[in-house]
């Protein structure tokens, strides 16, 4: 019963979906209000509906009802309650069913915090979001109903895939389509305004506090994914180029721009079509990242043919909403004047070096993972594209950023001087060369790998630094602490996500070039060398889990006889999916990453045993986490609480402006 | 192992072509003795693709077909070969598709210059704009409401 309620409840949102779009269009096409009028309620409508349908499948995983063929496929009545739930999203049908979810959350908040907006524009931006919700709930009644029911229901399930079955992948896909799908508001904002004609500084700063969420949500939701993948994989890697991965760093990257361009948009009145163009290609590339991975059309050219209809439908919803706001932009994109005046060194500038790297480089991406399908479609050759060439294509581009980024985010806007933002930046860069300098000539005949990415990080974390020290003015040190504290949350979250920037290059880098592997047989109570550590296998156990068998090795790790860690890594094999994982053993300290795997067990006797000193791991999540954190600062500015802001500047327009 | 990008497929996709994967890839008695050479292997074989994976590095791969292309690059390694014909040797057998560097020649020099092409391209284009930008746009001059408000003003 519950389960039909949701199933009615997906259709009925379907309905409500379909009159968000169309009456306050209408309304606000012909300026009547009543209609306008629809757009709250019909927003809130949707999202309660798509809510309640989602509740109805999460309630069939909780109680495993085995006659829904997408539990029957994805779970098991042995498998923690956890992964019972993170189960609804771990397949297409009910990923979609999330998609859309957030989709309607984002357009009910537009209805929540949008009365600052104006009516026509807040109609419209709910209209879009409405259509785009329509697009998706066709999409999932026509071809991935997640409410399908089975004739005759089997006993227990097929079991969720066990790779699945982990905490960090329970919590990436939300974050990661919080983001996908926090871009879908900043395409409905830029068609909005594309059909108001109208873009001016109120739109920028509409437009970026929900391009920023979205960014937030998606670093955030990358950052998972990838330690997930560092974690599980077995040999700590973190990052791979693959189609898949691509798909979401691509509108990272994008979104990445449009924030910066917002700025300017907000600040200055100017780059306002480019900023349309980016919030189209933005969501657009939300849209082929979801194509290419529901479709497989990429990472398998012939698992296209398998499922024809799904593919070729998220292509038409492609089409439609990227071709069709491109048009729009096309024939509105000359009627939007830039004001704003600036010179060839400037902010301004600055931000558009900015805008044209993070662009390109997401170009680069696009390219590298669809030129397979190029050149079979093309010329019918099949080869590859992965590491060694996204490594080669994108590090300039990271380069780059790096060494313009503590510039142009010192730069004044209009105008500016190259020589003054260097004096003030002299020792972050003196700094910076030491260490790369004191790096170089610590290790030992490895790449220049490191040393640069030391060199980058300590000159944009130390950028960062004398950037927000810079704005606490002259004077005692004293008073410029004090006025550091009261510096608005903005400059804060700049600073603070710049730095997240560097300490991930950092990271990257230092990961790439200084990590220690081993890989031998190990004899039951044999120690062995791994750098400055000695690691002793104790034993080999086999345990038994909820719903898996384990091979559980157990090792000690000594430093000058010292006791550092007893580490478990496991083989687990899951009976139900017939599957084996690897449960790596990670102990994490500041500094490094000691991370254990046990292999097979040998002919001639022993074990199998990979292990790592990762250099800087934690780093690399905390850099992102310190990104998002930059990111949620900068939220939390004052100007963007939306209403109270409103409110505030009435209040203040006595006071002169500085 | 491209498990990360397998469980998003997963997450994302149809479970579809699912084959069991287990721990290792290298393993211990395929290591050569001499480090110099291990080295060359490894480095090969990380740029080199599993024929039947879904995008690993046979340095990656659990597949069995993967261990016999290690054993094969360590092979010709301890020949003498130097590392571009023991590529060779391998597309020879398999075509350019196990390559995960595509060559930069022919059709694939488009694919190497995109990203530079462009950025050049953005270059000039945005050198232009910020060009235009830099010429003042002629102030529109006060209404004569407004010159007559702020002669008021100027007064007090």
């Amino acid at each position: 019963m519950i389960v039909e309620l949701g199933h009615f409840a997906l259709v009925l949102a379907f309905g409500v979906a379909l009159v968000q779009t169309v009456l306050p269009m209408w309304g606000a096409y012909r300026r009547n209000a009543a209609l306008m009028a629809v757009a709250e309620p019909a927003a809130i409508l949707q999202f309660v509906l798509v809510l309640a349908s989602f509740g109805a499948l999460t309630y069939a995983f909780v109680v495993s009802d085995f006659s829904l063929k997408i539990v029957v496929d994805n779970s098991h009545t042995l498998k923690p309650m956890l992964y019972k739930i993170s189960g609804v999203w771990g397949n297409h049908e009910g990923s979609l069913l999330l998609w859309v979810l957030i989709l309607a959350l984002f357009g009910a908040c537009a209805a929540w915090f949008g009365d600052n907006l104006p009516p026509t524009l807040r109609a419209r931006v709910i209209a879009v979001q409405g259509s785009i919700g329509v697009a998706f709930l066709t999409f999932m009644l026509f071809t991935s109903n997640p409410f399908v029911r089975l004739e005759i229901p089997p006993l227990n399930g097929q079991d969720l895939n066990p790779l699945l079955q982990d905490p960090g992948l329970a919590f990436h896909p939300p974050f990661l389509y919080l983001g996908y799908v926090g871009l879908s508001m900043s395409f409905s904002f830029a068609i909005a305004a594309l059909i108001e004609g109208r873009v001016d500084a109120a739109w920028g700063r509409w437009v970026r506090p929900w391009t920023l969420a979205a960014w937030v949500f998606l670093t955030i939701g990358i950052a998972l994914g990838s330690w997930w993948a560092y974690y599980e994989l077995g040999w700590g890697g973190f990052w791979f180029w693959d189609p898949v991965e691509n798909a979401s760093f691509m509108p990272w990257l994008l979104a990445g721009a449009l924030l910066h361009s917002a700025v300017v948009v907000e600040k200055r009145e100017s780059l306002k079509a480019w900023t349309i163009l980016l919030a189209i290609m933005a969501f657009g590339f939300s849209l082929i990242g979801t194509f290419i991975v529901r479709s497989g059309v990429i990472t398998s050219v012939h698992a296209f043919a398998n499922d024809p209809e799904r593919g070729v439908y998220i292509l038409m919803i492609l089409a439609v909403f990227t071709g069709g706001a491109l048009t729009l932009f096309a024939f509105r994109a000359g009627s939007m004047e830039a004001k704003g005046v600036f010179a060839m060194v400037s902010r301004e500038s600055a931000l558009v070096v900015n805008n044209l790297l993070l662009a390109v480089s997401c170009f680069v991406v696009f390219i590298g993972t669809i030129w397979p399908l190029i050149a079979e479609l093309g010329w019918g050759a099949k080869l590859s594209v992965g590491e060694p060439f996204f490594n080669a294509a994108f590090a300039p581009f990271v380069v780059g950023l790096a060494v313009v980024l503590p510039l142009g985010a010192m730069m004044p806007w209009k105008r500016g001087e190259i020589g003054r933002g260097l004096r003030a930046l002299w020792p972050a860069a003196l700094l910076a060369i030491a260490a790369g300098a004191l790096v170089w000539a610590m290790q030992t005949g490895r790449s220049s790998m490191g040393p640069i990415g030391v060199i980058l990080g300590v000159w944009v974390v130390l950028g960062s630094v004398t950037d927000l020290w810079t704005r606490t003015g002259r004077g005692a040190i004293t008073a410029r602490l004090g006025r550091l504290g009261r510096l608005p949350r903005a400059d804060w979250g700049k600073s603070v996500a710049h730095a997240g920037v560097g300490v991930t290059i950092f990271a990257v880098a230092a990961m790439l070039s200084w990590k220690v592997e081993d890989i031998r047989v190990v004899q039951i109570g044999e120690t062995f060398a791994l750098a400055q550590y000695d690691v002793t296998l104790l034993g080999v156990d086999e345990v038994e889990g909820p719903n898996y068998l384990s091979t559980m090795a157990t090792l000690q790790v000594r430093r000058d006889g010292a006791l550092i860690a007893t580490m478990q890594p496991e083989k687990r094999f899951y009976p139900v999916a017939a599957m084996p994982t690897t449960e790596a053993a990670i102990q994490s300290s500041l500094l490094r990453d000691l991370y254990v795997v046990i292999g097979d067990a040998q002919d001639g006797g022993g074990w199998a045993v990979r292990s790592y000193v990762e250099p800087f791991a934690m780093w690399l999540w905390g850099g992102a986490m310190i990104m998002a954190l930059g990111g949620a600062l900068s939220l939390t500015d004052r100007r963007y609480r939306v209403a109270a802001g409103a409110r505030r500047t009435r209040e203040a327009d006595g006071v002169p402006a500085e | 192992m491209r498990r990360f990008a397998l469980a998003l497929m997963l997450i994302i996709a149809p479970l579809a072509a699912l084959a069991p994967r287990t721990a290792l890839a290298v393993q211990p008695d395929e290591i050569l003795a001499d480090e110099g050479l291990e080295a060359r292997a490894r480095a090969i074989s990380r740029d080199l693709r599993c024929p039947v994976c879904q995008g690993e590095s046979i340095d990656d791969s659990s597949a069995p077909i993967s261990r016999d292309l290690r054993l094969v690059v360590r092979e010709r390694l301890v020949a003498g070969d130097t590392d571009g014909e023991v590529i060779a040797y391998i597309v020879d057998r398999f075509g350019e598709f196990v390559l995960f560097n595509p060559p930069a020649r022919g059709a694939n020099l488009v694919l190497w210059l995109a990203g530079p092409g462009l950025l050049l391209l953005g270059l000039g284009g945005a050198y232009l704009y910020v060009r235009r930008r830099g010429v003042p746009v002629p102030v529109d001059d006060l209404t004569v409401a407004e010159a007559a408000r702020l002669r008021e003003v100027m007064k007090d």
